[in-house]
């Protein structure tokens, strides 16, 4: 027994040092409050040794836990992803002006952060309903705290109730859909629902049912419309690191898990398709559902982010859309398609990160998010202008950039499906969206400062370096990504699907 | 008088009718606390699935397994749901939902 669970937790090694972080932090935190700095190096030490344990796994495909958890490239990448996101969020966190006026509260903080990164490695790797209601839980829990986390500012305490509220129930309601789905199949187990749906004695009303319960829970975790009531609020709301850290981190552990349930739970493998296809079980309506999802959420994203005039609230819009895209990715139900979706989520990471860093950076100083009071900033912080300006370009999918990479991903492995309809509608969307990021990148360059004001932009060392680390990979990726695109096409392998 | 036997059935339309109750109060009540309870009846009436399904489909331990574990993630989304709620009051002195509204478009 002893043996196994020691067996099973070297499988899991990533997520061990990651748990003992998380504990060191709590402790470090007691013996001493005021001191922020031995907290901040101990999560940034945790992290890097928790990614160095990652590259230990690399090429498995094992089932960890009596099938809780899959070790699998699959899940490997999203990790990948997740740390990396989380390490940079540490180090913007060092120089966040919000973060910091908590005094005596910076333990916590890492803390939180840290549980949160935990719970999403578990979500991607979740291969049981139980398993990934846990994930899912652990990882909101510590979003709804961490959100409210400025507890002076008023907005930051509605932020964590809309979360919550909105949060709860929608987990609530893909309980129920589990609970249903359990006493069709008889299993918790993703594969052994498969086995079960693909005998075919189960009700086909009662899977519809459930399946978009499910859906319900998935459709929040990634912003979906019309589950993303809660996104605009709670982005503009919560400290601006832990924004930047939701709309990357957990926006791919809920991706990641939901792909996972339609490969491995939904798929039907009976039917005669091409490998590497992912077609849902008859009787489950989330095709059609998934559609309809992709192209609301794009458009509404989109344009609502064309009248927002703080940078924040129309970053949140912003990320709801390049959601709306990722889920073009996801409908081709498919190894090609999944393929896209990482290799977007890589690009994502540093142009979305890069882009609530500059903002982060710029309200540091000028203590305004406003769109307005970016005029004339091309001129005070020209390097700050000018890494936002390629953040935002590659957000709207422009060559050079990295951006364009995964959306051509994306629209390539839609057109492959044949889903030609979808792709231009997507196509359109990029279109409208460089309306409202040229906005800001028009401003910095191409308006005087009303008021000229003589704020001096001072930017410590080590921020301008997290800066040009996020903006060299938004560059490199654009023209170099023969080697990103491979990894994601070998990390689609998943635990399971043949 | 003849007893009717209790059947998965009944459980099955006893959840339902809490699920719906839950929904119901979450869409209505403007009290934050209420929001919560009405939360609160959604994840029991998955749990009474769970239970029902364990106990009378035949099936396995897993369902009730899966109860236990909902109950006490309940009580932990509970302790941070309160946490947040009276937070809230501190700043805006209310507690209901629609008074709470600086973030809009």
């Amino acid at each position: 027994m002893a043996d196994l669970i020691l067996n099973n937790l070297s499988l899991i090694l990533p997520e061990t040092v990651l748990t003992v972080t998380v504990m060191l932090v709590v402790l470090a935190h007691l013996f001493d409050r005021r001191d922020d700095t031995v907290v901040h190096y101990l999560s940034l030490l945790g992290l890097l040794g928790a990614m160095y344990a990652l590259t230990g796994k690399m090429g498995e495909n094992l089932s960890a836990f009596n099938g809780m958890l899959a070790v699998d490239p699959f899940s490997l990448f999203f990790k990948l992803v997740i740390l990396l996101s989380t390490v940079v969020v540490v180090l913007m966190s060092r120089h966040s002006a919000e973060v910091r006026a908590e005094r005596g509260l910076q333990g916590e903080y890492y803390f939180l952060l840290l549980s949160m990164a935990l719970g999403m490695m578990f979500m991607v790797g979740a291969s049981n309903l139980l398993m990934m209601y846990l994930a899912l839980e652990m990882t909101s829990l510590t979003s709804y705290v961490a959100a409210g986390f400025t507890r002076k500012a008023k907005d930051s305490a509605e932020a964590s109730l809309k979360y919550l509220l909105y949060g709860a129930f929608s987990s609530g309601v893909m309980l129920y859909g589990i609970s249903i789905l359990y006493g069709l199949t008889g299993t918790l187990h993703l594969a052994g629902i498969n086995q079960a749906l693909m005998q075919g004695s189960v009700n086909g009303l009662g899977l519809a049912v459930s399946s978009l319960l499910i859906m319900v829970g998935f459709g929040y975790k990634i912003s979906a419309v019309p589950f993303h009531y809660w996104t605009p609020d709670v982005y503009e709301g919560a400290p601006v690191t832990v924004t930047a850290f939701l709309s990357v981190a957990s926006k791919a552990a809920g991706f990641a898990m939901m792909m996972r349930a339609f490969a491995v739970m939904f798929t039907d493998t009976a039917a005669q398709l091409p490998a590497g296809a992912w077609a849902f079980v008859q009787g489950i309506p989330l095709q059609h559902v998934l559609v309809v999802l992709a192209v609301a959420t794009m458009t509404l994203g989109n344009l609502v982010a064309l009248w927002q005039d703080n940078v924040k609230r129309m970053l949140a819009y912003s990320s709801i859309a390049q959601a709306g895209y990722m889920l073009l990715g996801v409908l081709v139900l498919g190894h090609d398609g999944a393929a896209a979706v990482m290799v977007y989520f890589a690009v994502y990471l540093f142009m979305n990160l890069g882009a609530f860093l500059v903002v982060m950076l710029v309200a540091n100083t000028i203590g305004s998010e406003h769109v307005d009071d970016y005029k004339g900033l091309g001129k005070k912080a020209p390097l700050l202008s000018v890494a936002m300006a390629v953040f935002l370009v590659s957000l709207t999918g422009l060559p050079p950039t990295a951006g364009f990479i995964g959306k051509w991903m994306i629209f390539l492995s839609l057109i492959n499906a044949k889903m030609v309809g979808v792709a231009v509608i997507g196509v359109i969307n990029s279109v409208v969206s460089l309306y409202y990021y040229v906005r800001v990148i028009r401003n910095m360059f191409l308006r005087e400062q009303e008021k000229p004001t003589g704020t001096v932009f001072r930017l410590p060392a080590a921020q301008v370096i997290l800066l040009l680390s996020l903006l060299i990979p938004t560059l490199y990726f654009g023209l170099f990504f023969n080697e990103l695109v491979e990894f994601a096409q070998y990390s689609v392998t998943m635990f399971g699907v043949r | 008088m003849t007893m009717v036997p209790i059947t998965l059935t009944h459980f099955l339309l006893i959840s339902a009718a809490l699920f719906a109750l839950g929904v119901y109060a979450v869409m209505t009540r403007r009290n934050a606390i209420m929001v919560l309870m009405g939360i609160e009846l959604i994840l029991n009436s998955a749990n009474i699935n769970f239970l029902a399904f364990s106990r009378f489909g035949g099936l396995n331990i897993e369902g009730q397994m899966m109860a236990i574990f909902v109950i006490i993630l309940a009580a932990a989304e509970a302790a941070v749901a309160l946490a947040i709620v009276l937070n809230i009051y501190k700043r805006f002195t209310t507690v209901n939902v629609d008074d709470i509204s600086l973030l809009k478009d």
